[in-house]
């Protein structure tokens, strides 16, 4: 039996993870949001200043992240809770820190291997642009572009290897 | 069947979210009780009774898997079907919580057809 560190592809294997990257995305907006997210062309990603992070440890280590601006991140919020947009209040970390969770945990229950050997630490949800993040990735990170009801979404994945 | 159920979460919206799919799976809940770990809901089990309990397995002070090991030493909640909500899609994670006596296992995201498909059968063992 092979073991789940010959499972996961060498650093330039890794790009194929890019397709179920957006599949694991999309499969959580239509499931839990009822929104079909569409490609992003041309977006303005200059207010984007809400980011929710969850860390992965064990056979992969890195951060993946979902990054959008506030109106998008309420909206979410609004659709999460079945409630009206004005409705919406301090649950927005909450619900944010939530779809990045679900999108870490359907991604690594695609890859072969990695739903065993792989942990998910709580969210995290910074507020605001500026900011540095300083990440001890060794590889470029996978990233995706969205767009979610005409807003911008970014996906990173970060990977330490 | 009116159902009393205890949602474990510690995301208070998706422990709102659970509870919407349960509605819209057709559940008629009479009461919902809510607790964001294992530790709140045996407290929550100590003075209210419920007929279902959906419970997440990652959640801080104390998880899912340790909740529903301590389960069966609760008076009243000890035949209460359990079934999780999680984003741990293991299969470890999974035998090791039907062995220790959940009824069933949803994986987030999911729909309310599979909140139903897997709810509604254990309700019915129940009954």
């Amino acid at each position: 039996m092979k073991s789940v560190t010959e499972l996961l592809p060498a650093k330039d294997g890794r790009s194929n993870w890019v397709p179920l990257l957006e599949t694991a995305t999309r499969e959580v907006f239509e499931l839990m949001l009822s929104s079909q997210l569409s490609p992003s062309i041309n977006a303005d990603e200059s207010n984007l200043n809400v980011t929710a992070m969850v860390g992965l440890a064990g056979q992969l280590c890195g951060v993946l992240s979902v990054r959008c601006d506030d109106k998008a991140a309420r909206l979410m919020t609004s659709k999460m809770l079945g409630v009206d947009l004005d409705k919406v209040g301090p649950e927005i970390s909450d619900a944010l820190g939530e779809v990045c969770n679900m999108v870490a945990g359907n991604f690594k229950n695609k890859i072969a291997g990695l739903a065993e050997g792989c942990m998910l630490s709580p969210p995290t949800v910074i507020t605001g642009s500026d900011y540095s993040l300083h990440s001890m990735a060794d590889s470029p990170a996978l990233e995706i572009r969205l767009q979610f009801e005409t807003m911008p979404l970014v996906i990173s994945l970060l990977i330490q290897s | 069947m009116p159902i009393r159920a205890l949602i474990i979460d510690d995301s208070s919206v998706m422990r709102k979210i659970v509870e919407r799919s349960l509605r819209q799976a057709g559940i008629d809940l009479t009461q919902v009780f809510e607790a964001g770990n294992g530790a709140e809901a045996l407290a929550v089990l100590q003075d209210k009774s419920v007929d279902l309990i959906l419970c997440d397995i990652n959640m801080p002070i104390m998880d899912g898997l340790e909740f529903i090991k301590q389960l069966p030493g609760v008076a009243n909640a000890k035949d209460v079907p359990v079934v999780m909500i999680t984003t741990e899609g293991s299969e470890s994670h999974v035998v090791q919580a039907l062995s220790h006596g959940a009824r069933g296992y949803i994986r987030k995201p999911f729909t309310p057809e599979q909140v139903k498909e897997h709810v509604v059968p254990v309700l019915g063992c129940k009954s």
